[in-house]
């Protein structure tokens, strides 16, 4: 008898050890992660929740991350496909939130199915399971590219030094007028050059107040330049932004993405240097990005941004004709600028650079019926189809100095 | 013997002045002070001699030339009032049409500039799949026909912003946010087919 107690005791062990596993590995898959409805729901988050709500942090509504601990699903699933119904159906949770928010309406979305919302909460549940911690990214060595100047640096004092020799040391008369002759030549050439350079700037590039990037904003974000640089479809001046229109995008943009790089002055700009770069526009503005609203009485401050381009007072040029009237891009003049890091001045900007376009530039007379007649004589004038600007008149010179 | 060292000189002189280009700075002006070169009067952007912004707010209770007064105010009343009451002036019935339709110029104006100045985030289509909304920059762009928008509601919303989406008035005028409104309003209808 005592073996069969002793038998019965194991048994009921095993069992009841067995029970155990089984029940914890019942509870381990429960806790398994369905990871393609966090991902559904992800993107559905990102598509209707993100722009006023995230996961971790207020933004123009509250925090989301673990919603579900706070409210029941048939809850949540009621207030998001219709919150104003249910507010008027004097559920108190619901009046108590939308007082909390000032009253700030969040959109209904009747479209959503309870899918929809289920793959929604597993997302705000479990968070963004995708994500990879990016351990101590590695720091990239700059190669520095061995400075070559020194080479010209040696050519030169030897070629001072073999002038000294033939001035003062050598006998040979011949060779002193060889070199007086090459010396007058070599004068001239870099003379002129010296000369035709007053006032011309091409390549200047400044250092501006904020490492901004024209690669990144127009290159491979895409953002087109007239968005920012509004004002040269109408006007004479292609504005700077105001600080306005940075934030309608870096209300949202904090911090750049991570491994963000920007070649600037000479340095590599990283994710650090560059989100402090972000922060100057909220400096100038007076927006706290971290409770996501404008400081109250902030003293604002303008960006004062390096005029790159400047024409003398005396040549008048109007971005509107160029942009509007004439549709020309933008990097015609300005070069390719969604290529750059650091802005630079592309082009000379002098009269016979204007010239030369306006030359060439050929006129699409098609479909304007405005100008239909005088282009008619125009054309019966030169005895040509299509006529350049410089016969239309963009070569007189009271068209630019007046 | 002294023409040769006034040569030499000269030579070194030219070089040095000609080899040292500064990007950063620029080049030598000649008669850069002079009002030939620069304006008497404040150059746009400029700063004022006590250093302040040349460009000032218009004065208080008048009107730019060219700006049109908008009366609802930036508040959930005001995006109401507008969706309900404001009406397009674009919408013109002639003579020969059976209802007030905006003109053809309008319509491809506000395509043009809707590419510009909405594409990035809301798509070409106004599906919310734009460049900036699919590489993750931007979230949260609805697609239109998920709104319950009218033209005076998408007015008001380019006028002031809401949400994220800051306000685009200081970049397009009236005219254009019309058109705009009435672009949207095209794709939107396009989307709900």
């Amino acid at each position: 008898m005592k073996r069969v107690d002793k038998h019965n005791q194991t048994l009921r062990f095993i069992l009841s050890s067995l029970a155990f596993l089984f029940l914890f590995s019942f509870q381990l898959s429960a806790q398994e992660i369905d990871s393609v409805q966090v991902r559904t729901g992800k993107k559905i988050f990102n598509a209707n929740c993100a722009s006023c709500h995230k996961l971790e942090g207020n933004l123009i509504g509250p925090a989301l991350g673990g919603v579900e601990e706070r409210r029941t699903n048939e809850w949540l699933k009621l207030w998001i496909k219709d919150n104003a119904a249910l507010r008027a159906s004097g559920d108190a949770d619901a009046i108590a939130i939308f007082n909390e928010w000032n009253g700030s309406v969040m959109t209904a979305f009747p479209q959503l199915s309870d899918d929809d919302i289920d793959a929604i909460l597993a997302y705000t549940t479990h968070g963004d399971i995708d994500k990879v911690v990016v351990a101590g990214a590695e720091e990239e060595v700059a190669e520095e590219e061995p400075s070559t100047a020194w080479m010209s640096y040696i050519v030169l004092t030897a070629l001072l030094l073999l002038t000294l020799w033939v001035y003062f040391r050598s006998k040979n008369e011949f060779l002193k007028v060889v070199t007086t002759i090459a010396l007058l030549l070599a004068t001239g050439y870099y003379g002129y050059g010296a000369l035709m350079s007053v006032g011309v700037d091409q390549g200047y590039q400044p250092i501006q107040p904020i490492a901004f990037s024209h690669k990144i904003h127009a290159g491979e974000n895409k953002v087109d330049c007239q968005y920012c640089h509004s004002s040269a479809k109408h006007s004479k001046h292609s504005g700077i932004p105001s600080v306005n229109v940075c934030m309608n995008c870096h209300k949202s943009i904090a911090e750049v993405a991570e491994g963000t790089t920007v070649e600037y002055d000479g340095r590599t700009l990283g994710k650090e240097e560059l989100d402090g770069e972000i922060q100057k526009i909220y400096d100038a503005i007076g927006w706290d990005k971290d409770k996501f609203q404008y400081i109250e009485g902030y003293e604002q401050k303008p960006i004062k941004w390096v005029r790159l381009h400047a024409l003398p007072d005396f040549a008048y040029f109007n971005h509107s004709q160029h942009v509007t009237a004439g549709g020309l891009k933008c990097q015609q003049c300005h070069g390719p600028v969604e290529e750059m890091d650091e802005m630079y001045q592309h082009s000379p900007l002098t009269m016979g650079w204007c010239i030369e376009c306006h030359r060439e530039t050929e006129i699409d007379l098609a479909g304007n019926e405005y100008y239909k007649k005088i282009h008619e004589e125009l054309s019966k004038k030169y005895g040509i189809e299509k006529v350049t600007v410089a016969q239309m008149g963009g070569q007189e010179c009271g068209k630019c100095h007046y | 013997m002294k023409s040769f060292i006034k040569i030499i000189a000269v030579f070194v002189i030219v070089l040095t002045c000609s080899s040292c280009v500064d990007k950063q700075k620029r080049q030598v002006q000649y008669m850069a002070d002079t009002d030939m070169y620069t304006p008497v009067g404040y150059e746009t952007y400029g700063e004022t001699a006590d250093g302040e912004a040349s460009v000032r707010k218009p004065v208080e209770g008048t009107i730019a030339r060219g700006q049109v007064p908008y009366d609802y105010p930036d508040s959930q009343t005001g995006y109401e009032a507008a969706r309900d009451s404001l009406r397009s002036p674009l919408k013109i019935q002639l003579p020969t049409d059976s209802i007030a339709q905006v003109s053809k110029k309008d319509m491809d104006n506000g395509k043009y500039l809707y590419g510009i100045y909405c594409a990035a985030c809301h798509g070409d289509k106004g599906d919310g799949q734009g460049s900036l909304a699919q590489n993750g920059k931007i979230l949260g762009v609805p697609n239109y026909k998920d709104r319950d928008i009218t033209e005076g509601s998408i007015y008001h919303v380019l006028m002031y912003g809401k949400g994220i989406m800051g306000s685009h008035s200081s970049q397009i005028n009236a005219k254009e946010r019309w058109q705009i409104t009435h672009y949207v309003e095209e794709l939107r209808a396009d989307l709900l087919k």
